[in-house]
């Protein structure tokens, strides 16, 4: 176990490294020039062009300025944002909490709908149940978040006037206010991922249910819950705990469309903002943020598999 | 006179498929008494495999069951799926064919053994898991403490079946069925599963019903044989006799016995043809069409009649000698 763990975090360097190429690499390759956008009005002024690109470096080559720039991430310093003059670092962490808050609760809400209910479709196989099961999953599936998002809104603050339309207050300013503000969005984001998530649960508990295992348990005398909740489900989680983690790394990465509809200031919005600005630092730190969230949720993916499945643990 | 541990009395078993119905066990009858071994042979396909799981209640649901089945003396069909399932690996054990997949692989040989005596006897974790690796060591696994804490992928195939019977016979059950316990298996290890098997009933008194295709396996762990064709019991006999004196021609045709007979009815090296659709059975004795001995009266079903003592076969032509000496 410990030197497994030193060689899949020996994997992480690596593969962050490689990545920062990628970000820096691929940036580049966008239209538009920084240093245009930058300078507004003045953009006809080649001499405030050229001052521009000495301040930002973006005169020297490109090799020069990513080993520049990755010199600084090295030690924690992820820039200035050229647009907001903001620290990067600082902007990141501002928005961080909001986007972990709100994909926390989606993912909560996807993981309380879409495991049982793939758990009793499975169980109530070609019956009602299943098929309502499905059908739920399959809206949830097919709605755009867009749409669902705007019909929530209508439904619940022009309607009824039960939740805010928009907007975000933090857990730590007002915790039942800042509920009232992300339910709606999270249980958008959730909506679909319960979806994805019921379908793969079904599948796998419906591969389970027809293991000699489940014959063995039954045939111990054991009730037919044990037999699915214990030995069904046990082996039935292991796909669905990969699955799980990528869609709540994809959550964390940012829900851009969701939290343009709710004004929820986290990442997609940083990140689509920076993208249209042309502000590399804060593009390149964003991204490199996500990879190493992703980097490290597939690790806990990992480990929880492992949980689960000891041929992984004792081979 | 004390009732039998299992008494099978005319079992049916319909199954709906979406080409009709389809009865894979067809009044099936026996007894198994307590520190006796029954063997159930037959070709794949013949119900055997049905007829346990009908006796363990492990039928898919919607499976139309008929007949009865009773366990000393008390009726196990009709009951509600719940008192069924409380004698299940307490009065009622099952082990499998397939050691490599009948085990969890998610929790320890140990564990699983455990489980069942936590849930009959109502043992704490521990003493459940002090229980469990004596049961281990008492199906002759080699450390066994170190073992139960061991997962199914850690364990050889013959190891696996030895925790499937720790776990079956946990909670000294009155009746074990063994289905195919050993096929599975290399030759070796069947030897020792079978010999430590005949053990473990010799000193538990639990009577066995042994599932199986393999005639020498018969012939060395069982007291008394019923060989199943086609849903249907077509002999029934002490081992012994069975080998020595077999009256239905498919028994006849399973030892490979070929009885020399004048009159060109054939010879019977191997077993022409295939076992019968059971959605079209053919009338009356359903091995008539493969039988070198039929005539006009197969249209009709023999009874299992009795043709000797404790010796039952289902064919007109029963006692062969008779026949034979023609």
């Amino acid at each position: 176990m410990g030197p497994w763990l030193l060689r899949r975090l020996g994997q992480v360097l690596p593969t962050l490294l490689i990545l920062s190429v990628l970000i820096f690499g691929l940036q580049q390759l966008m239209p538009g020039d920084p240093a245009l956008i930058l300078a507004g009005e003045e953009r006809g002024d080649p001499q405030v062009l050229a001052q521009i690109r000495a301040e930002l470096r973006l005169d020297r080559p490109l090799p020069e300025q990513y080993l520049h720039w990755l010199g600084r991430v090295l030690v924690g310093d992820f820039g200035f944002s050229w647009r907001i003059r903001e620290p990067v670092g600082a902007l990141i962490l501002a928005k961080l909490p909001v986007t972990f808050q709100l994909a926390g609760m989606a993912f909560a809400i996807a993981l309380l709908i879409g495991v049982p209910m793939g758990v009793l479709s499975a169980v109530r196989r070609d019956r009602p149940l299943d098929w309502l099961a499905n059908g739920i999953a399959l809206f949830g599936i097919s709605t755009p978040n867009f749409w669902l998002g705007i019909m929530l809104i209508l439904l619940f603050s022009v309607e009824l006037g039960w939740l805010p339309p928009s907007g975000y207050v933090p857990l730590t300013e007002d915790p039942l206010q800042s509920l009232a503000t992300t339910i709606m969005p999270a249980f958008v984001l959730g909506n679909s991922i319960a979806g994805v998530l019921m379908r793969h649960t079904r599948a796998a508990m419906l591969t389970a249910l027809s293991q000699d295992y489940v014959r063995t348990a039954r045939a111990k005398g054991l009730p037919e819950r044990v037999v699915v909740a214990k030995h069904a489900l046990r082996n039935a989680l292991i796909p669905v705990i990969t699955l799980g983690t990528i869609e709540f790394g994809r959550l964390l990465a940012g829900a851009v469309l969701t939290e343009q509809i709710f004004t929820i200031p986290g990442f997609g919005k940083l990140i689509v903002d920076a993208v249209f600005n042309r502000d590399y630092p804060v593009v390149q730190g964003v991204v490199l943020a996500t990879a190493l969230i992703f980097v490290l949720l597939s690790l806990v993916a990992d480990l929880l598999t492992m949980a689960v499945n000891p041929r992984l643990r004792t081979a | 006179m004390r009732p039998p541990v299992l008494e099978v009395i005319g079992l049916t078993v319909e199954f709906a498929t979406d080409r009709g119905p389809l009865r894979a066990v067809d009044g099936v009858s026996f007894r198994v008494g307590a520190g006796e071994t029954l063997a159930v042979v037959g070709e794949s396909g013949c119900g055997k495999s049905v007829t346990s799981l009908a006796i363990m209640g492990l039928l898919p649901p919607g499976t139309r069951l008929g007949g009865a089945v009773r366990l000393l003396g008390e009726e196990l069909l009709g009951q509600p799926g719940r008192a069924w399932q409380g004698r299940r690996g307490r009065d009622l054990a099952m082990i499998f064919q397939e050691p490599m997949t009948s085990l969890n692989p998610a929790f320890t040989a140990g564990e699983q053994v455990a489980e069942a005596l936590r849930l009959h006897e109502g043992l704490a974790p521990r003493a459940a898991m002090d229980r469990a690796v004596e049961m281990l060591a008492r199906v002759r696994i080699p450390e066994a403490a170190r073992r139960a804490r061991q997962y199914p992928h850690q364990l050889s195939g013959g190891m696996r079946q030895r925790v499937m019977i720790a776990m079956a016979l946990a909670c000294r059950p009155r009746l074990l069925i063994a289905d195919e316990p050993t096929t599975a298996l290399d030759v070796t290890v069947q030897a020792q599963i079978l010999a430590l098997l005949d053990e473990l009933k010799r000193e538990t008194g639990t009577a066995v019903v042994l599932i199986t295709h393999d005639l020498g396996v018969v012939a060395d762990h069982a007291d008394r044989v019923a060989v199943m064709y086609a849903g249907r019991i077509a002999e029934t006999a002490p081992a012994d006799t069975l080998f020595a004196r077999p009256e239905h021609p498919y028994t006849v045709g399973l030892l490979g016995a070929v009885p020399a007979i004048e009159g060109g009815a054939g010879r019977l090296a191997s077993i022409e043809g295939t076992v019968p659709d059971l959605r079209r059975p053919p009338p009356g004795c359903r091995f008539a069409p493969r039988c070198p001995f039929a005539g006009r009266d197969c249209e009709a079903q023999p009874p299992l009649a009795e043709v000797g003592a404790g010796h039952a076969a289902a064919c007109w032509r029963a006692p062969l000698d008779r026949m034979l000496a023609a």
